[in-house]
């Protein structure tokens, strides 16, 4: 396979949509947990049970056609290559605890991977849809759909007063996490993003690193999502939600423009080396692959670089993982040289970039 | 020295261990490899035991609040679920419930735990699933037009309150007919 192809089939088709405020969102998530009313939650079934319910999810659902998404393709864990899952994984189109901890896990995954439906997770089925940029609503409102479409099939473990039931007290209610991912570098160097942190929590809600461990982010990208599923409207969790990430983009933005004017030899010089180590680097580890990839992003956003599509950073930052990194070197690697396989595949996704625009 | 078990050349220097469903699972690693697993492994972990520990911390407050009444305390933790089993104790380690039952069974002591979690919520407001839907919205239409006739009859507005009186009467002949039509709740 051609690397161009390698690099098309590993991503997501959605990636190369454009959306709403796609310069600093990447993408918009909604998930819902459900739970069928006549089997015991997925912590406490027995094989019976797990059987039972991929067995009605792979009759009424598989193959199923989802408007605009395209079929849905059951995917059952137990018959998935590790390295496979890894990249699902990777794609955050399954959880890690479904990759490698579910008794009769599985996915309903859609041709565009919008839609990825966990089954036996933590709780029975947990729909999941996504969109580029900010878009929240318009996800919501198409997992809505789906979870219609399964509620006409299957009773619900619904209570009048608590809502959907969870297996986990934090998602009873709504069931509903929704999250957006962002690319924040212009908060982070100027340090301001260390005083919005504390002031989402108040609002209830969450912000972490996603990618990396604990508090420090890679590539400066940040999950932010709601905590409470409880006492709110599934269309108050995303507005309210929506209204704090406009905030933020206005932020980033204005410090963005107050750096490129306060220090734009400092910021250029630091785009051209991040750029320089991307397109020379032999050895590059996870983290300061990050750090240059979003280095050049900024430097995109800001029109210092005018020679390379803006999807470099949400393509690279998955194609640069590890599970990734062993499915296009066809085997296992050692970390050592997945270093060298990540410098070589940034090197030639940057050569395609310079190909297309000759 | 212990070997990394993902690359097998460095030293491990991170140990920690899973437990998952009970079952123990040991990883010795390097921090090479964890940086590069990060995401999925000790991130993933990382959330998963603060969060039960904090879980857990908050539901152990609650005996100590009821210790002044002696006999709370052991009624509360051998309250056990009929459908699935699940102990209260059990339900404090792991943090999870075992079926939809469990919030029945475990009523008493959920309103606590639902107020730390969601900001002091502890009753759903949102999607009702259009199926079993009907029935609801009418119950929760009834109940609320029942505090307006209340209200009305204090403020001894009775003609109003006729009017509500009237309109709570249809609507409970409609709820009649559709739990005739459907399954008894």
């Amino acid at each position: 396979m051609s690397f161009e192809r390698f690099v098309q089939s590993a991503l997501s088709s959605w990636m190369n949509e454009d959306g709403p405020d796609t310069d600093i969102v990447l993408s918009s998530r909604v998930r819902l947990a459900r739970n069928f009313k006549d089997f015991t939650f997925p912590t406490v079934f027995s094989d019976e049970e797990g059987q039972e319910v991929i067995e009605l999810i792979k009759k009424e659902f598989a193959g199923k056609k989802i408007s605009e998404c395209g079929q849905l393709e059951l995917l059952e864990m137990d018959s998935l290559e590790p390295l496979h899952k890894r990249v699902l994984v990777e794609k955050h189109l399954i959880s890690p605890n479904l990759a490698s901890d579910s008794s009769f896990g599985a996915c309903l995954l859609s041709d565009n991977e919008k839609v990825s439906i966990m089954i036996n997770e933590e709780d029975h089925i947990r729909i999941q849809c996504l969109a580029p940029g900010l878009q929240l609503t318009e996800v919501l409102q198409m997992a809505n759909h789906i979870d219609d479409l399964v509620e006409e099939t299957v009773d619900y473990a619904y209570d009048e007063e608590r809502g959907y039931l969870t297996s986990c007290p934090t998602n009873v209610g709504t069931g509903l996490r929704a999250s957006v991912m962002m690319h924040l570098p212009g908060l982070v160097l100027t340090q301001q993003l260390n005083q919005i942190i504390p002031a989402m929590n108040q609002l209830g809600l969450v912000v972490r690193g996603t990618y990396g461990e604990g508090s420090e982010a890679l590539g400066n990208i940040f999950q932010i999502s709601n905590q409470i599923t409880l006492g709110k409207s599934e269309k108050d969790i995303v507005n309210d939600l929506t209204s704090v990430v406009q905030q933020i983009i206005a932020q980033e933005r204005s410090s963005r423009n107050a750096l490129a004017k306060t220090s734009h030899i400092q910021l250029e010089d630091r785009i051209y080396r991040s750029f320089g180590t991307l397109i020379n680097a032999r050895i590059i580890e996870s983290k300061e692959a990050a750090t240059c990839i979003s280095d050049v992003r900024l430097g995109i956003d800001l029109g210092y670089i005018d020679s390379i599509s803006k999807t470099i950073l949400n393509e690279l930052m998955i194609l640069t993982q590890p599970g990734f990194l062993q499915k296009y070197a066809g085997g296992p690697l050692q970390a050592y040289e997945r270093d060298i396989r990540r410098a070589s595949l940034i090197r030639e996704r940057l050569k395609l970039e310079k190909n297309e625009n000759s | 020295m212990m070997l990394c078990q993902e690359c097998n050349q460095m030293p491990a220097t991170l140990h920690f261990t899973k437990f998952i469903n009970g079952e123990k699972n040991e990883i010795h690693i390097c921090e090479k490899c964890a940086q590069e697993m990060g995401e999925v492994y000790i991130n993933q972990a990382g959330q998963g035991f603060s969060f039960n520990n904090l879980l857990s911390g908050l539901l152990n407050i609650e005996p100590i609040f009821q210790s002044s009444t002696a006999s709370a305390k052991p009624k509360t933790e051998e309250l056990r679920c009929k459908r699935c089993n699940l102990s209260f104790k059990e339900f404090v380690h792991v943090g999870k419930f075992g079926c939809e039952d469990c919030y029945k069974t475990f009523d008493n002591q959920l309103n606590p735990i639902l107020k730390r979690v969601h900001s002091g919520n502890t009753a759903h407001i949102g999607k009702i699933p259009s199926r079993m839907g009907d029935t609801i919205h009418l119950r929760k239409q009834v109940a609320q037009l029942k505090e307006v006739l209340k209200d009305l009859i204090e403020k001894e507005e009775f003609e109003k309150a006729a009017e509500i009186r009237d309109e709570i009467r249809s609507l409970e002949k409609q709820n009649d007919r559709h739990v005739d039509g459907g399954p008894q709740s």
